[in-house]
């Protein structure tokens, strides 16, 4: 067995060789990301340009966890870049039976697959795959248990260039299950190597995992107090299944406490904008007036999504956007 | 047989010896050096000149994986594990398949040892008839068979009524209890220590808590009881605070640590490294540095392997569903050499905690070289250093992260009732 001390995601050249987390990725590397992706938003979606890109290429949605919207953004992504793309829902019960997670992926590979676009429930799944794939081989982790979920936290931030035009001067507050969120994790992650000047997470204590301070950021359990001066509120979506009863003792409680209304958005810096990555479970982590409104950034995070999941599969198969002839 | 070991360093912290002294061995045991004389005449003469000479390591704690896990190793590949770094005692856990909760279990598993002929197995009677936590064993039939201690190995007695009275049962027929302190609501389907890795990687937690809870109450019954505990495995920092004060108050309970668990901590996961997946999860360096300074101050008795061999791919999932476990037997010598040069344990007393020590925890006569002790003996190098690697392992399990690390201490000989059952080749 071989453990490689250094950061896998990278090849030996200095390029991105798999997406498995923002942790260890640079500045520079996801500003380029962004930029690329903004390429791709100002031409139009469907032109040729695109779609040679990734031409001759396979990607593979293997999601051993269901999600329709983020499998379908990253199938919508492939196929405009031109590739093919075969989605593989698969239940882990099968790998229970005998067949291992990593049996699944050689039997793909076999198949000539460029891209592994990976979802588990259990962390860690995407860095096993990438570390026992050929180098040919490219892994995008779009979620992996509480770990990290890299395509998610990359088009926020694309939204939040998009609205706020920069990074460097905004105060953020996340908030919710912070414990349970991988797209948490990666948010922290890519909101402190693109350098804002603060981040908040608010959370009562047992949403709170230990030592998050440790991540760069500031723990509070008071949602009005955390608000204050805020430029940007990403909410993440309450897990009930996850709640075990105890983490939250009533869905209306948490409204009461952690919802977010008009009234407390209104504490926030003026022209504060709302995100959320979706789906939303309106009157517990949002009154549907928020949700609607003209602060939410909702639908543009989802539209963003698409463009940012090209940007990233064409950076980790070495394609270069203007450089294509349409 | 009649043996001569020449001019070793022999160091038995049971009789407070440590100078350069022969040793005589007949019949499978040590001979009176006054008696042996110059008309002891050896069938061999080991030259030891430069080494230790040491009891064989009591290990109190090693899966050997049979009966019912064959697939991931066989009593016989890891007894000859053991002699090939010096271990010569074995303590087994009852989660055996079966379970070791019947006499002729014990019977079996002894004899079976003795067939190998290699290392001694010493299997733990079942606290409670299949480890289910519900009803108590036959302990005086165990107690007959060869036990001399019982657990209810990882299963948690959860029932605290239950686990009073197995307690009371056993002081009855003399025999020391092995309490795993491990909270079975607090662990969960937790897998690592809760702390900075855990948040950073986002995996199910193990909380400190789930040991000093468990612990708590464990002191309590053994105060309230009077049964002999021995806690088999620390991995907090608080938890040695507590035993020292249990220990203060002169509660009959004596506490062991996994080697692993003093130079390792939750940092080595790194990326998801299943190597380092171990129940009790790897703690904080802030919690390794108070299990040394436990072990300096003799708050911790003993240092087991905790060996758990397993398949290559056991460790092939992701984090959470790998198999927790260390194949360790084969780096306990070198790992608690290690505390050594480390400065934290003198070299005697880092041999008691794998030889005397032990040897006492568990009732059985070895872990001495005095006059009519049985020649359980490790003869090594302490100042050679070796390089693990896991394709020379001679344990079935090479799941180690300690691979590809340099190690001191290699181990030339191994006695096993004054028969050699290992021996690396000539000294050079």
């Amino acid at each position: 067995m071989n453990w490689p001390l250094k950061n896998i995601q990278i090849d030996g050249a200095g390029r991105l060789r798999h997406f498995l987390t923002i942790e260890g990725l640079g500045r520079e590397r996801l500003t380029q990301i962004l930029d690329i992706a903004q390429g791709f938003i100002e031409v139009d979606s469907r032109h040729k340009a695109n779609m040679s890109l990734l031409a001759d290429h396979t990607v593979v949605n293997l999601f051993f966890e269901d999600s329709t919207r983020t499998r379908t953004t990253f199938e919508i992504a492939a196929k405009r870049l031109g590739a093919e793309v075969v989605n593989l829902n698969t239940t882990r019960m099968s790998t229970r039976k005998g067949e291992t997670v990593l049996d699944t992926v050689r039997t793909l590979e076999a198949m000539d697959t460029d891209i592994f676009v990976v979802r588990d429930s259990a962390s860690g799944t995407a860095h096993l795959i990438a570390r026992h794939v050929p180098e040919t081989v490219h892994i995008i982790n779009a979620g992996d248990g509480r770990h990290a979920h890299p395509t998610q936290a990359m088009l926020d931030m694309f939204t939040i260039r998009q609205h706020k035009g920069g990074f460097s001067h905004l105060k953020v507050a996340i908030v919710g299950d912070i414990l349970h969120s991988r797209v948490a994790r990666s948010q922290i992650h890519a909101l402190n190597t693109l350098g804002v000047k603060e981040i908040r997470v608010i959370a009562p204590g047992t949403l709170l995992p230990t030592e998050i301070e440790r991540l760069g950021v500031t723990a509070l359990t008071d949602l009005d107090e955390g608000l204050q001066d805020i430029d940007v509120v990403m909410l993440l979506r309450l897990q009930l299944e996850r709640m075990e009863g105890q983490l939250i003792p009533s869905t209306q409680e948490y409204f009461r406490c952690y919802g977010l209304t008009m009234e407390r958005l209104n504490r926030a810096a003026a022209e504060a904008v709302v995100m959320h990555p979706g789906p939303m479970n309106r009157e517990l982590e949002i009154a549907s007036d928020v949700a609607d409104s003209e602060r939410s950034l909702i639908l543009s995070q989802v539209t963003n999504g698409i463009a940012v999941r090209m940007a990233i599969m064409a950076q980790l198969v070495g394609a270069d956007p203007n450089a294509s002839q349409p | 047989m009649r043996l001569h070991i020449h001019n070793g360093r022999l160091i038995d912290s049971a009789d407070g010896i440590d100078e350069v002294r022969d040793l005589f061995i007949d019949k499978g045991r040590i001979v009176d050096p006054g008696e042996a004389g110059a008309d002891f005449c050896a069938d061999e003469v080991i030259d030891a000149t430069g080494m230790i000479v040491c009891p064989g390591l009591v290990d109190l704690q090693a899966r050997l994986r049979e009966p019912g896990e064959e697939h991931k190793a066989t009593m016989e590949s890891e007894l000859n594990a053991a002699v090939s770094t010096g271990v010569t005692s074995i303590c087994v856990p009852p989660d055996t398949n079966p379970v070791i909760d019947t006499p002729a279990m014990v019977h079996m598993m002894r004899q079976r040892g003795r067939r190998i002929n290699r290392a001694r197995v010493y299997p733990l009677g079942a606290l409670t008839l299949g480890l289910e936590g519900e009803r108590l064993t036959d302990m005086a039939a165990l107690r007959d068979a060869g036990c001399t201690a019982v657990s209810n190995a990882d299963n948690i007695v959860d029932n605290t009524l239950v686990m009073r009275r197995a307690m009371q049962y056993a002081s009855t027929f003399d025999l020391t209890v092995f309490l795993t302190a491990l909270d079975p609501w607090l662990k969960g389907n937790g897998c690592v220590h809760e702390g900075e890795v855990s948040t950073r990687l986002g995996l199910p937690v193990i909380p400190e808590a789930a040991e000093i809870v468990a612990l708590a109450r464990e002191l309590a019954l053994i105060e309230t009881t009077g049964a002999r505990g021995h806690i088999t495995q620390l991995s907090c920092g608080r938890s040695v605070a507590k035993i020292k004060d249990a220990r203060e108050r002169g509660l009959p309970v004596t506490a062991g640590v996994s080697a692993h668990h003093l130079h390792l901590s939750e940092l080595d996961i790194g990326e998801f490294d299943t190597r380092c997946h171990v129940i009790p999860p790897l703690r904080s360096i802030r919690d390794r540095e108070a299990l040394k300074e436990g072990l300096a101050e003799d708050i911790i008795d003993v240092i087991c392997s905790d060996h758990q061999p397993h398949g290559f791919d056991a460790k092939l999932a992701p984090f959470s569903e790998s198999a927790p476990g260390i194949a360790g037997l084969e780096t306990l010598l070198s790992l608690t050499l290690k505390l050594v040069s480390e400065s934290i344990l003198s070299l005697p007393q880092a041999l008691s905690k794998v030889t005397a020590n032990p040897a006492r925890i568990l009732g059985i006569d070895v872990g001495y070289l005095g006059t009519g002790a049985p020649a359980d003996i490790c003869i090594f190098d302490p100042g050679e250093i070796w390089t693990v690697d896991t394709v020379e392992m001679k344990s079935r399990g090479t799941n180690t992260p300690f691979d590809g690390q340099s190690l001191p201490g290699v181990v030339y000989w191994t006695l096993v009732a004054g028969q050699v059952t290992y021996f690396r080749g000539d000294h050079t």
